[in-house]
């Protein structure tokens, strides 16, 4: 039992660490691709090709003085961040990272727990994820914050049915919510080439993975959706007023959701860990892993750097009546496809 | 069970790790409030009116339309895990008509609630 | 171990929803009902219903309690503006209405022994009770009528919700 627990408790631990640190390589990995976008140079003066500017922000983050507003409402201005991070980061847990390494003569499988309602447990988290951004916007006493905390929330609750629904259809082909299972039944090939991944389940699949994908940059706030910070017109949105490692939190919550997104759509799409030789080299699974997460967050910075702004009606008209309507009707399809050839 | 207990875990952990990043920035940073400095931040210029206003009815009434169709999408899942085992599975196969037509005409009448909001404009948000 | 984790669980529960009712500001009470419905899921988790726990949380604390949330940020009610109670006699009433919730307590108590809960071995309870396949096959075959009948009651509640909120101003 207590061994149990020690074993859990260095694995999340792991994990934990390996996500801050990925975190922080995300803020950079985000200011290269913008720049060589915009045809700059980007970061390059700390340490060799400014790979340790993540640590100097961090550095510098700790040392910001540290306002609370005087007509702020202190308390839940203080917890807001720590109610945006935590479920961010209680998402970890489940997600597959790769296939088991053996090690010390133990078979320790790449993820910290399986559980049968796996994506279910993702999602109550992301639902929960409002609440930060809410408090913070409510909490800070200032116009733009609280006008930034209610459109994010109500972006976030009205693309969460699309993103539901995309989820839905996927478990229609696996039948299950666990995600160890859903990554499972996507090892193997078609006619010996295409992989058996739900992305390749043309054009039902294909079709999902589009929607849950625009519906993940929603969720996660990024752009063409990012109206909830939308610089030009509300400062920063619901971190307006933060500063010092208060902000940084709230920077870290939306990375870790960008890689939670990315997670889940590596499992339930693309195959999760699968690829060639993860038989034979069980560390390659984690490769391929990682690999395709960052497939996914590349595209997700390129759309950020390409497209403008949605204006709030359009956001709204485009998640209620095209989104939700066609994650409705992909579900009706693919189950009248299943009725026929199964 | 046993299964669940990371949750735990990872709650502590994760609660553990917020506050003390919290209270670092409190007591690594400087500390020189002034009173310019507390205010709400507005651009530079003096705030005017209040944050504490009564905002939009159209926020409310998309959280509701909201709380509706997710607990279509909570009916949906269940039906979703079991519909591809009620197909493959000899025992049930015989209700597989049963199971796709129950789905398919809980999501027509969902449907027309949905058509309902649109035609009423409550999916508009600018004023025409 | 499951009986420690109950008890944890159940002592926050409770304690959070008394502390519903003792806050004066709404949304401190809002954010303690979070907690009593987060702190019910996990009480949910060990009576090894998985399912439930995981759409409490999604269904209530994420789609109900944002509702309130938002109507409560909505009206944003200035501070310090004593309320002028029209309705005096009204809280007397609460009284014999929680006495009549306490008799119901004590009435259902020893009906709850005679009910035989079927035997399950402690090894198969994770597989024998809350899954989302006992789940569906129950909901779908046994409970068909109810279920059909919640997507009528769900269009009725969006028909109701919008002509509520629509009546004043346009």
């Amino acid at each position: 039992m207590i061994d149990q627990l020690l074993g859990w408790a260095i694995q999340i631990l792991i994990t934990l660490f390996a996500l801050v640190t990925a975190v922080a390589y995300l803020t950079f990995m985000e200011r290269k691709v913008m720049s060589w976008i915009q045809l700059r140079v980007g970061p390059n003066r700390v340490g060799p090709w400014g790979l340790l500017q993540p640590a100097a922000d961090g550095l510098k983050f700790i040392f910001k003085e540290d306002i609370i507003p005087l007509e702020a409402n202190r308390w839940l201005y203080i917890i807001a961040p720590a109610v945006s991070v935590v479920p961010a980061m209680m998402s970890l847990i489940v997600i597959p990272w790769g296939s088991e390494i053996h090690l010390f003569g133990r078979t320790i499988p790449l993820h910290v727990t399986q559980m049968n309602i796996g994506l279910l447990y993702v999602f109550a988290l992301t639902s929960l994820g409002v609440y930060g951004i809410v408090l913070a916007g409510w909490s800070s006493n200032n116009k733009y914050s609280l006008m930034g905390g209610l459109r994010s929330s109500a972006q976030m609750i009205s693309y969460e049915l699309a993103l539901g629904l995309a989820i839905v259809s996927v478990l229609l082909w696996t039948g299950s919510l666990d995600l160890v299972e859903i990554t499972k039944s996507q090892s193997g090939t078609w006619f010996g080439f295409i992989p058996r991944w739900n992305i390749f389940r043309f054009p039902l699949g294909t079709f999902g993975f589009i929607i849950f994908y625009i519906a993940s940059l929603a969720e996660t706030n990024r752009t063409p959706f990012d109206l909830p910070e939308a610089d030009s017109e509300l400062v920063a949105g619901y971190h307006t007023e933060y500063s010092s490692m208060k902000f940084a939190l709230f920077q870290m919550a939306e990375y870790l959701n960008l890689i939670t997104a990315a997670s889940i759509g590596t499992t339930l799409f693309l195959g999760g860990w699968n690829g060639p030789g993860v038989e034979q080299l069980p560390i390659l699974s984690l490769v391929y892993f990682v690999i395709k997460v960052l497939v996914l967050i590349f595209i997700a910075m390129w759309i950020r750097f390409t497209l403008p702004r949605f204006r709030y009606d359009q956001l709204m008209r485009f998640g209620w009546k095209w989104l939700l309507p066609l994650a409705i009707i992909n579900i009706i399809a693919t189950a009248t496809l299943l009725i026929f050839i199964r | 069970m046993i299964n669940y207990v990371p949750i735990l875990i990872i709650f502590i952990f994760a609660v553990g790790m917020a506050t003390a990043i919290i209270i670092l920035s409190r007591l690594a940073g400087r500390n020189r409030p002034t009173r310019e400095k507390l205010m709400p931040y507005e651009c530079g210029v003096e705030p005017v009116g209040t944050a504490r206003e009564r905002q939009s009815v159209k926020f409310y009434l998309v959280a509701m339309v909201f709380l509706l169709f997710d607990i279509e999408a909570v009916f949906l899942v269940p039906w979703a895990v079991v519909f591809p085992r009620v197909l493959s599975d000899p025992a049930y196969r015989t209700l597989k008509y049963l199971f796709y037509g129950e789905m398919m005409l809980f999501m027509v009448v969902l449907f027309v609630g949905l058509v309902y909001v649109w035609r009423k404009g409550i999916l508009e948000w600018a004023a025409k | 171990m499951e009986q420690t984790l109950f008890i944890i669980f159940a002592v926050i529960a409770v304690a959070s929803a008394l502390n519903i009712l003792i806050q004066r500001n709404p949304l401190y009470s809002a954010l303690s009902l979070i907690v009593t419905l987060a702190s019910l899921s996990a009480l949910y988790l060990t009576l090894h219903a998985q399912f439930i726990a995981a759409i409490q949380v999604v269904v209530y604390a994420g789609a109900i309690m944002v509702l309130f949330v938002f109507v409560i940020m909505l009206l944003n009610e200035p501070k310090d503006v004593p309320h002028i109670e029209k309705h005096k006699w009204l809280r007397y009433l609460a009284i014999p209405f929680a006495g009549l919730l306490i008799a119901e307590m004590f009435y259902a108590l020893p009906l709850d022994k005679q009910i035989a809960f079927p035997s399950i071995p402690a090894e198969q309870a994770d597989t024998a009770v809350g899954t989302t396949w006992n789940i569906g096959t129950a909901l779908f075959t046994d409970y068909l009528l109810p279920f059909e009948v919640t997507s009528v009651l769900i269009l009725m509640a969006v028909v109701g919700a919008m002509v509520l909120a629509r009546r004043e101003g346009d």
